[in-house]
């Protein structure tokens, strides 16, 4: 199925929000996930089932002041 | 010298750095070690998925460093509310730099949206250190809603001028009830040095150290200035003038020998 | 609360450290813009003596920034002498057989009427004995309303007060409160305060803590100069209570006083300590110096010509013409009075002398227009 990760579409086979970070191979700290907008603890993530068109932003650290 | 206290927690180094503008993450790095502090900022990101960088994260956790997440790049209090829940989410950590800063040409904190995201963010368990203007009264109604700290600015961020702000400051500080950190426009370890002996708590430095000649060397001036400063605030500065002699004249309480 | 800040502050040590401090420890305090407790506690020390004309420099300087050359005029009407308290120095003591009085409504609008006749007060210190049974709260409720048609700012100087009756105060248009805590020497002070409600050292001096939880705009503060030979260190307590009180309700504007008891010509208590004016002008700079912004009042218990110098060396409120008794103005022009005024001149004598001092009295300083929840001219 097709999603939006951070504004770009990627074709994905997983199912879960935990299966898609294994896919995009992400670290499992220091990140963190929101779908439509809503954080999505990283408890929740192994049971969040992904969806056609789902909107999932992904952060990591970055250098700022 | 007196430890600082944030939020229950110790600090040993009163000298914050930001993480932003260093040429490579080793000499970001290099200059945190350098700096001796115990807090240091950092940003969010989305991952750029066909770009993988080096993780920044593991050049500054040590066990004695506090991370302080900062909110950089949102507009309103209700961005704010969001990112800090990203951050706690990524980092693991209830501290937050509140900044919000909708102006992108001189990224001036927003008063009246960093009021409403600090009362909202320390109802949701968020220790809150908010940017803000130097402004006493907006510092009053921060402490009000619950920051643990306030953060002032002593110049527009980035331009290194020093204390413009100084004579707000100067209230701000005399009239907390919460550690007062002076961020943003510290240009040169001197500034620093001011702010520690007007009494401010802690000062965070990023633009004035990470775009040095030498970061790593102005790392540590910075630290021995932030002690320096704040040394001779607890010792109690010296006299300024001489000019209060007793005077031999008295025009104006000649009444009080009659 | 301010008692367990007090808790924390030893009475003999202050003292020491007062009376320890030296010529340099003055011209230290002379030098900062901005002094601490430590540094008023120098100016207030006699080290200082020999720095009373660069005080008394200082004071004018600062006070002439904040206040310009204007004197805030106030007076005082007493609407009861009505008092269940047994403060061994009070003309009011219950034990005094003097004849009791509680104005009427109609006796509180000819006060009223008799004041605005002497000159154009505007602001107006309603004064009370205690007695919460026969004149509590609904009883300066009304006085207050009564004083609307008549004058713009009411303050009073009454019985500590739970911190509703202060905030319903409010909204009768009360919007400031005086009262002394007379003492901060704890332990001493039952002796000057034996009996009834002012007996309770923490309710009063918690008092000021409920007066900014209210929200009072204006509280006033004094320590009786009389009580205890220490007056520095009762002064520097106040100093402490002032910083407290800044910190935790600064919306509120403040107001310390110094009223110097004078030895009694006929029998009665026999002050502790007389403060010589010296040591008036004295405690006055220091305050001016360690607190730029506070108003420092001079009531008439001070003679005319120490009131008329001090006008322009760190005084900014003034009484004038005040009657020390029950409808004194009006009612009972003969009755017995709380304490005696020195200054016997006329508001317009004082006026006048104020005038020549180069200051402008002001009547009426400040509007309660714009405060929506408590004021209405009728």
């Amino acid at each position: 199925m097709k999603i939006s990760v951070n504004n770009k579409e990627v074709e994905t086979a997983a199912v879960s929000l935990s299966k898609l970070i294994e896919e995009l191979s992400l670290p499992l700290q220091g990140v963190a996930v929101a779908v439509e907008n809503r954080l999505v603890p990283r408890a929740a993530w192994a049971t969040y089932a992904l969806s056609e068109g789902m909107k999932i932003v992904i952060v990591r650290a970055a250098c700022g002041g | 010298m007196e430890k600082l206290v944030i939020a229950g927690r110790e600090f040993a180094s009163r000298l914050f750095l930001g993480t932003g503008k260093f040429d490579s993450n080793d000499l970001m790095a290099r200059s945190i070690e350098a700096s001796g502090t115990e807090m240091v900022t950092v940003a969010m990101k989305r991952i750029e998925l066909e770009n993988r960088e080096d993780d920044m994260l593991k050049h500054i956790m040590r066990p004695e460093i506090q991370l302080l997440p900062n909110t950089s790049g949102v507009r309103n209090a209700e961005e704010a509310v969001f990112a800090a829940q990203m951050a706690r989410e990524a980092f693991g950590t209830n501290w937050l730099k509140l900044e919000i800063h909708p102006d992108p040409r001189y990224l001036l904190p927003d008063s009246t949206e960093t009021l409403k995201a600090t009362e909202q963010l320390v109802k949701m368990g968020f220790i809150v250190l908010p940017y803000c203007q130097a402004d006493p009264t907006l510092c009053r109604h921060l402490e009000e809603a619950g920051a643990a700290t306030v953060m002032p600015l002593g110049a527009p961020i980035g331009t290194n001028k020093g204390l413009q702000t100084r004579d707000f400051l100067r209230i701000i500080i005399e009239q907390a009830g919460v550690p007062v950190v002076v961020d943003a426009g510290i240009g040169a370890p001197s500034h620093a040095a001011e702010a520690m002996e007007m009494g401010a708590s802690a000062c965070l430095v990023n633009t004035a150290i990470a775009v040095a000649g030498d970061p790593v060397a102005m790392a540590a001036a910075f630290r021995q200035a932030v002690e320096a400063g704040r040394m001779a605030y607890e010792a109690g500065l010296g006299i300024r003038t001489d000019s209060f002699v007793a005077e031999a004249s008295s025009p104006l309480t000649a009444f009080l020998d009659d | 609360m301010f008692s367990d800040e007090l808790e924390k502050i030893s009475w003999e040590e202050t003292t020491a450290r007062i009376h320890s401090k030296t010529d340099a420890d003055v011209r230290y305090a002379l030098s900062k813009e901005y002094c601490d407790v430590d540094d008023f506690m120098a100016l207030l020390s006699p080290a200082a003596v020999p720095y009373l004309e660069t005080m008394a420099r200082l004071s004018r300087k600062y006070t002439e920034e904040r206040f310009g050359k204007t004197m805030s005029m106030f007076i005082p009407l007493y609407i009861t002498n009505s008092c269940t308290n047994s403060c061994v120095y009070c003309g009011f003591h219950i034990s005094n057989p003097m004849p009791r009085t509680i104005l009427t409504e109609e006796e509180i609008v000819n006060e009223y009427k008799a004041i605005k006749r002497l000159a154009p007060f505007e602001n107006l210190l309603i004064v009370t004995g205690e007695n919460p049974a026969k004149a509590g709260v609904p009883y300066l409720a009304r006085a207050l309303d009564l004083a609307k048609p008549y004058f713009s700012n009411l303050k009073i100087e009454v019985m500590p007060l739970k911190a509703e009756e202060y905030a319903e105060l409010k909204i009768h248009g009360m919007n400031g409160v005086i009262c002394f805590q007379e003492t901060y020497h704890k332990a001493r002070y039952n002796i000057y305060h034996p009996r009834g409600m002012k007996s309770k050292f923490e309710w009063r001096v918690n008092g000021f803590d409920r007066m900014g939880q209210a929200g009072v705009h204006s509280i006033g503060m004094g320590v009786l100069i009389g009580l205890e030979k220490e007056w520095r260190t009762d002064v520097t307590m106040m100093a402490y209570h002032l910083r407290y009180l800044q910190k935790h309700y600064w919306r509120t504007k403040y107001s310390v006083n110094f009223p110097r008891m004078r030895p009694s010509e006929n029998g009665g208590f026999q002050p502790n300590v007389v403060m010589s004016d010296r040591e008036l002008a004295q405690v006055t700079f220091a305050m001016r110096i360690f607190d730029h912004d506070v108003d420092i009042s001079y009531s008439t218990r001070e003679p005319a010509g120490i009131r008329d110098h001090m006008a322009t060396l760190g005084v900014t409120t003034m009484s004038a013409e005040s009657k020390t008794e029950p409808g004194g103005y009006h009612t009972y022009p003969q009755a017995l009075e709380q304490f005696h005024v020195s200054d016997e001149r006329t508001a317009v004598e004082v006026e006048a002398a104020l005038k020549r001092m180069g200051r402008e009295p002001v009547w009426k300083d400040w509007d309660a227009s714009f405060d929506l929840k408590s004021f209405s001219r009728c």
